[in-house]
């Protein structure tokens, strides 16, 4: 069974300290014009059923243990993937008091994925990438 | 005897795109008291106004809330001119309220998909973003971005429409004005969608005028309160009425912005057919020296930019009161005596905008 | 269409009276603000009726302290624990009083200096 989650993962998206642009888009990739679901991937609200975790936003003092405990709750094999350059390295907020970063300061990150906001096709594109990555990580599970 | 226990709400909840933190005190089933909790979004981007000059800190002043973006940048540039004294060209002005009203439908069809969603109408939602898609085709036309785009600037606006895009957004509003039609009326009159909305969440005129509710939350009990009549942009050529109902519960909250959409689409048709031609900006000299409060009125309700400038090309105070900021004490009251499976419905009937909340 | 926004400075022992007046000509509390000068704090509270705009501005001193006004507008108290939290600006008496948690940031104050 473990050799056909990469063809129908399940999806968890948080917003950590975004500014919401990102999430629009990020829900608009399942909206029927950019379907992810034709890849077999599910949205689910539930960290002990994901596969693919979608973070958006950098990290601030508030954010942080809560992506952290997120990514614990997670099942392996898992793989992360940034949206947005606030997520990759904190964005045109990167001086303000209260942001340490993107979210590679807290969690390991698979893909990044930049823009401002980052359009659907990209997401896509940053989406499968993870895909392979996360062949390569089960196969690596299973090679033990 | 009934018991208490405390139930923690979010952050992260399948339901909220954003992360908000509710202590809900419960006797049984019932919600007694409701103690929000925010935090999670604050960056701290209005101290950045001491690092950055007056005139890039509008690229800042976007990205405050993604869906509310363009209104923010109108809002802050119509401070910092009104300030300084700097007349808008005429045709600057209209771009900028055509840009802003597709703003509004943009963020009222994401609403309404998203309360649909909620509920578990997930056919609406699908075909409430589906439509949506065409105004955001309209924006990457005109302007190259579909949901940050920047064309507000101090002086007037940074790109142009020529006739074929007017044209393009004119024949958009057309079509859209029709296709909404079926789904308004589906969701109206759906039994479900009826049974749960209506008497959920009552606020009299009174209360939510003492408590500070703004926007739709204010015209659903009945105070036709809308910022767009105080004239600033093109909407003194405009003809806009306020849209209200007088029940005051979440039914008409939902009836509020649902009319609210195709009374936008004709406004963008109005504005279209009575553009100007001329400039669409004016050179900025000087630093700001001054004070001013503007109030400009954006999806969710009405919005306050206060600026003050001491002669540097560094601002001494941005301070932006977001609807949301004062929608949420209503929201708390309105909390008090509902069931705990309606908590998620009720929180969507504000439409909160956490990040705009928090900057 | 003529409307009003007009600044009004006042002195500390007026604001009371003030917002209380504003409650019962049936005036909506809109923002509580704060802004730092060099000796104190410059609070502008602003009310609206229709579509007319006041705000009662008091410039105190940084070590100054003010009474809440949530016994009067109870919606003022997010407003109010947002600037006693980044200013910290000392106000008393609040109806709900996070003590500096509402936003719970690691840097205390950090509107009080500059940079």
């Amino acid at each position: 069974m473990k050799k056909n989650v990469s063809k129908s993962p399940w999806l968890l998206h948080y917003d950590a300290s975004s500014c919401n642009g990102c999430d629009i888009e990020v829900l608009d990739c399942l909206t029927p014009r950019y379907d992810l679901e034709r890849f077999g991937i599910i949205n689910t609200g539930d960290p002990f059923q994901a596969d693919i975790l979608l973070i958006t936003g950098g990290v601030n003092s508030q954010t942080g243990p809560v992506v952290k405990q997120l990514y614990s709750q997670m099942p392996d094999p898992k793989v992360v993937v940034a949206v947005g350059i606030c997520a990759c390295t904190g964005g045109v907020f990167k001086e303000c008091y209260n942001i340490k970063g993107g979210i590679d300061t807290v969690i390991p990150v698979d893909v990044y994925v930049p823009g401002c906001a980052a359009r659907p096709e990209s997401i896509i594109d940053g989406v499968l990438k993870a895909l392979k990555i996360l062949d390569e990580k089960t196969e690596a599970m299973n090679g033990k | 005897m009934a018991k208490r226990s405390v139930v923690p709400f979010g952050p992260q909840h399948p339901v909220l795109p954003e992360p908000i933190h509710l202590d809900l005190v419960l006797e049984d089933e019932t919600v007694v008291e409701a103690i929000p909790s925010i935090g999670f979004v604050h960056r701290g981007l209005e101290k950045l106004v001491e690092k950055k000059d007056f005139k890039q800190y509008v690229y800042i002043a976007e990205r405050i809330c993604g869906i509310c973006s363009c209104g923010h940048g109108m809002g802050y540039c119509e401070s910092i001119e009104h300030m300084m004294g700097i007349e808008v060209p005429r045709r600057a002005q209209y771009l900028r309220t055509i840009w802003q009203e597709m703003s509004r439908m943009h963020s009222h069809l994401l609403w309404l998909g998203l309360l649909a969603d909620a509920m578990g109408f997930e056919s609406l939602f699908m075909e409430a973003w589906r439509l949506r898609e065409k105004i955001l085709d309209m924006f990457d036309l005109t302007t190259g971005g579909r949901i940050i785009f920047s064309v507000n600037c101090v002086g007037g606006c940074l790109k142009d429409m020529d006739s074929a895009m007017l044209k393009a957004i004119s024949d958009t509003m057309e079509t859209l004005y029709e296709d909404m039609r079926p789904m308004a009326k589906t969701f109206l009159n759906d039994f479900t969608v009826q049974s749960r909305l209506k008497g959920l969440g009552v606020m009299d005129r009174q209360t939510a005028l003492m408590t500070g509710a703004v926007g739709p939350m204010l015209r659903a009990s009945g105070e036709p309160y809308d910022a767009r009549l105080l004239g600033y942009a093109a909407y003194n050529d405009l003809d806009v009425q306020p849209v209200t109902e007088t029940d005051g519960d979440s039914y008409a909250r939902c009836k509020v912005r649902i009319k609210e959409l195709f009374q936008t689409a004709n406004l963008i048709r109005e504005a279209i057919s009575k553009i100007p031609e001329g400039d669409i900006a004016v050179p900025v000299k000087g630093n700001p020296d001054g004070e001013y409060f503007m109030r400009i009125e954006q999806p969710r309700g009405e919005a306050i930019y206060y600026t003050k400038g001491n002669g540097t090309k560094n601002l001494d105070r941005f301070r932006l009161r977001t609807p949301t900021t004062s929608n949420i004490p209503p929201m708390v009251e309105m909390l008090k005596g509902c069931q705990l499976a309606d908590v998620p419905i009720l929180i969507l009937t504000i439409d909160p905008c956490i990040s705009c909340t928090e900057r | 269409m003529e409307n009003k926004n007009t600044v009004r400075e006042i002195r500390l022992e007026q604001l009371f009276p003030e917002v209380i007046n504003k409650k019962m000509n049936e005036w909506r509390f809109v923002q509580m603000c704060a802004c730092r000068t060099p000796d104190g704090y410059e609070l502008s509270y602003s009310f609206c009726k229709y579509y007319d705009m006041e705000t009662l501005r008091l410039v105190i001193g940084t070590d100054d302290a003010i009474s809440s006004i949530t016994q009067v507008y109870p919606c003022a108290a997010i407003q109010e624990n947002e600037a006693a939290e980044l200013f910290g600006v000392k106000i008393e008496n609040m109806s709900v009083d996070y003590h500096g948690k509402l936003i719970r940031i690691d840097k205390e104050t950090p509107f009080k200096e500059k940079g």
